[in-house]
């Protein structure tokens, strides 16, 4: 087990999120997409110019900028 | 009765398409006043009874954070609705009940509406909804919102709920000891002093000071200031405390345990999944080949660029149907009414304005239509998703790629539909920044002024000229952006992150509706407006008109002409065949030279021409004549325009935008024009004040400040832009 920032998650890791280290919109908008400590998340893949990630949360996709994902802490599976 | 049924649930979650499931075309559509977030009502009946339903704005929240949260909120505790129906995607369950939580917090009669039961089965979602109904302690009703599955049980149940007229009772969800600790002292104070109960619950107060949402804490200060400040008081010592012990603030904690009251009510047995979690659906199979590295883009390519096609081949022949209509009405006009100013004004004004509204109607239903099967298909969730890094280096978004290539990103688009398309983009900053650039992009009616003055002055490399100035036009359209990003759009980027849904088809009923809502907005919007400015362009080009004294001068030199010509010759030219003999074409020819020299006369007289002419000394710096000027005037009303009245004040008469060679040889041989001054004309007219259709489209999207702002800004950095050419091309003698 390690903790690393979603930002530096591979293209299908995937582990449970630990904690979410912004707060203000950016926190808040994160928060409310289920995004929270406890959430199981994978890396579903990048875009063509690798950034922003894909991710699979709640049995849903979701995207976001590698600037917001540096933000959310992930203790990933070993693979 | 009259029930009043709100509608409210998550983006992608079917809302759209239950509302138009439930109310058909009995549609209302208008902009919450001020900003241009939907108001849609629609109308139905069940068992005779008359109900009024209000589609909420699709929010995954309720923060004071976006205008359409702040909507969804204030209709809700404003207009009291008899029941909320919370639509709740049934294969994303736990996403979307963190919406209803806070509908449960804020203690609105709810009941919901479990959708795409079809889509969940598939998934492999076992539900059972009479338990999630018992934990909840909420009506809960399947529907299938594509196929109309449950509406009638949905709307029974509403009603049998609005029929109970309970009072907003917030539910009591834990946020844990600490929180929980300082809620009962907030609500204590809350009760004891009736501090907003007449509009909120006052559990609901206490939590929305704890989350410190601004909108609540500002009312809260005006409503009574002393109690305001103690409450703010026993938050900040909470928030200190949270702070020290855990290191977050309460409104994270607070989300976290809505989340963790969904995750208990879930995992009792609601929801049973038989496939596993990362089992690939046919969704994430097409995003394997749609998102692909090498192949996304390029498919992406080629999406756009079929849009594109789409929208401007198929909308040519309705555009050219309705041309061809308002020119026979002209005509009609033309031969019924005596010659005068009411005619012109018909004509030129009334005629002319509304055939420029009517004109771009199929333009904007074939683009909506377009980009409706983008958006409902989910796709242009992937454009933005790949198009994002080059945007975001520009301060934009990634949905703001549509916008430009309707624009004119591809040459010959149309910025009114790309104003309108702006729509897609929920970021407020990034989306201003959007509308404000893609009027820089070289729509199809500047391309008739590019083909002229690239087709007389770079005649052998016409077509990379014409390619130049489309990449010279995104560049300038990009880096505008930018500058106003950092300058008067400042501010940290909106959060990007967003969901992308999965595919679905699209239902023709919603493309349908979605394309009819846009396109009658438009006609109803702008449609007044434009006419009037139409009419006012007019009388800028038309008044005060010629000199008694001028006007005998013309007359006296057709006289003249006349009496030049044998009584026979005269009589032929009357009999207005369409060919004529050597003789009598000669004296068409003269008499022809007299009136366009009198409409110069008349042009060079008028307002517009005043202005120009008293511009001159100034827009010499760039070249431009009086000429020049009196057609950017006229380039106002439609940029084509310039190309007719450039002809006008050559005197050469009714010039044909598709036809403009001969006016093109005229510039060559004018001693005012030479290459230089032709890129700094070109420059200027491609980055110069939008159309007015356009601005007043800006206006529409946003308000009356950012039009004008469009028209100052826009005209300003065109004149520095040609000033520099025009100074730095002469300097090196390169005309």
């Amino acid at each position: 087990m390690q903790t690393v920032t979603l930002r530096y998650m591979k293209k299908n890791q995937s582990g449970v999120i630990k904690a979410i280290k912004v707060n203000g919109v950016l926190g808040r908008r994160l928060r409310e997409m289920g995004l929270t400590p406890g959430t199981r998340i994978s890396v579903c893949g990048r875009a063509p110019l690798k950034d922003p990630v894909a991710i699979r949360v709640l049995n849903s996709i979701l995207t976001l900028r590698n600037n917001e994902a540096e933000h959310i802490q992930v203790e990933v599976q070993d693979t | 009765m009259h029930l009043k049924i709100a509608l409210a649930g998550n983006p992608n979650a079917g809302k759209t398409t239950l509302f138009n499931q439930l109310t058909g075309a009995r549609q209302h559509v208008g902009n919450y006043p001020g900003i241009t977030v939907d108001h849609k009502e629609g109308f139905t009946h069940h068992n005779g009874e008359k109900i009024t339903i209000t589609d909420l704005p699709g929010t995954y929240s309720m923060t004071a954070y976006s205008a359409e949260e702040l909507v969804s909120r204030d209709y809700l505790v404003n207009e009291r609705p008899d029941v909320v129906i919370d639509i709740v995607d049934s294969s994303n369950l736990e996403r979307n009940l963190y919406l209803t939580c806070q509908f449960l917090e804020l203690g609105v009669p709810l009941v919901i509406a479990l959708n795409m039961i079809d889509v969940a089965k598939d998934r492999g979602i076992q539900l059972n909804i009479k338990k999630l109904e018992i934990l909840l302690g909420v009506p809960i009703v399947p529907i299938i919102a594509r196929s109309g599955f449950g509406k009638e049980d949905l709307l029974e149940a509403a009603i049998d709920t609005a029929s109970k007229n309970k009072a907003w009772i917030s539910r009591d969800i834990s946020y844990g000891k600490d929180l929980d600790t300082t809620l009962t002292e907030l609500i204590s104070l809350i009760s004891k002093h009736n501090f907003l109960t007449e509009t909120y619950p006052s559990r609901y107060t206490a939590i929305k000071y704890l989350e410190n949402d601004e909108q609540i804490l500002e009312k809260g200060q005006q409503y009574n200031s002393d109690v305001a400040n103690k409450l703010e008081k026993i938050v900040s010592k909470t928030t200190e405390h949270t702070q020290k012990t855990l290191d977050v603030y309460p409104e994270a904690i607070i989300a976290d345990h809505r989340y963790g009251y969904i995750k208990s009510i879930v995992r009792q047995g609601v929801e049973k999944r038989t496939f596993d979690a990362d089992r690939l659906y046919t969704s994430d199979k097409i995003d394997k080949v749609l998102t692909n590295r090498l192949m996304g883009p390029a498919i992406m390519f080629l999406v756009l660029f079929s849009l594109y096609q789409f929208t401007f081949s198929l909308s040519e022949m309705p555009v050219a149907w309705l041309e061809s209509f308002f020119g026979w009405l002209g005509g009609v006009i033309e031969n019924s009414l005596p010659d005068g100013l009411i005619k012109s004004m018909i004509i030129s004004g009334i005629i002319g304005g509304v055939g420029g509204i009517l004109g771009f109607v199929p333009l904007i239903m074939f683009m909506f239509f377009g980009i409706a099967i983008l958006e409902d298909s989910g796709y242009l969730a992937r454009v933005a998703f790949m198009m994002d890094r080059v945007f975001r280096i520009f301060g934009l978004h990634g949905s703001s790629v549509m916008p430009f290539i309707v624009s004119g990103g591809i040459a010959g688009g149309c910025a009114v539909p790309g104003v309108m398309a702006t729509r897609t983009l929920r970021s407020p900053k990034e989306r201003m920044a959007t509308m404000l650039t893609v009027p820089f992009m070289n729509c199809g009616a500047k391309i008739p002024v590019l083909a002229l003055l690239i087709g007389a002055f770079f005649a052998e490399n016409k077509a990379l000229y014409m390619f130049l100035f489309t990449l010279l036009a995104w560049l300038v359209a990009l880096l505008a952006a930018k500058f106003l990003r950092v300058t008067i759009l400042r501010g940290s980027p909106t959060p990007f992150v967003m969901e992308l849904p999965p595919y679905r088809f699209p239902t023709l009923r919603g493309l349908i509706i979605h394309t009819w809502e846009r396109t009658y907005q438009y006609i109803k919007k702008a449609g007044t407006v434009i006419l009037g400015i139409s009419i006012l362009l007019w009388a800028l080009m038309t008044f005060p008109g010629l000199d008694d004294q001028y006007l005998t001068v013309f007359e006296e030199q057709r006289q003249e002409t006349l009496s030049r010509f044998s009584p026979e010759t005269i009589a032929s030219l009357d009999q207005g065949s369409e060919t004529f003999s050597g003789q009598t074409q000669g004296l068409a020819d003269k008499l022809g030279e007299i009136n366009n020299s009198q409409t110069e006369a008349a042009l060079r007289n008028s307002i517009a021409g005043k202005v120009g002419g008293a511009l001159e000394p100034l827009t010499m710096s760039a070249g431009f004549d009086w000429r020049t000027n009196i057609a950017l005037i006229g380039g106002f009303a439609a940029k084509e325009v310039i190309v007719s009245t450039l002809g006008t004040a050559y005197s050469m008469g009714e010039v044909d935008a598709e036809e403009p060679a001969s006016l093109g040889e005229r510039l060559k041989n004018d001693s005012n024009w030479n290459r230089v001054v032709a890129v700094a004309a070109l420059i200027f007219i491609m980055f110069y004040a939008p159309c007015f259709i356009t601005v007043v489209c800006i206006a529409k999207e946003s308000s009356w400040k950012w039009a004008f702002f469009s028209i100052c800004f826009n005209t300003f950095f065109a004149f520095l832009a040609a000033v520099a050419v025009y100074q730095i091309g002469m300097f090196f003698q390169l005309g």
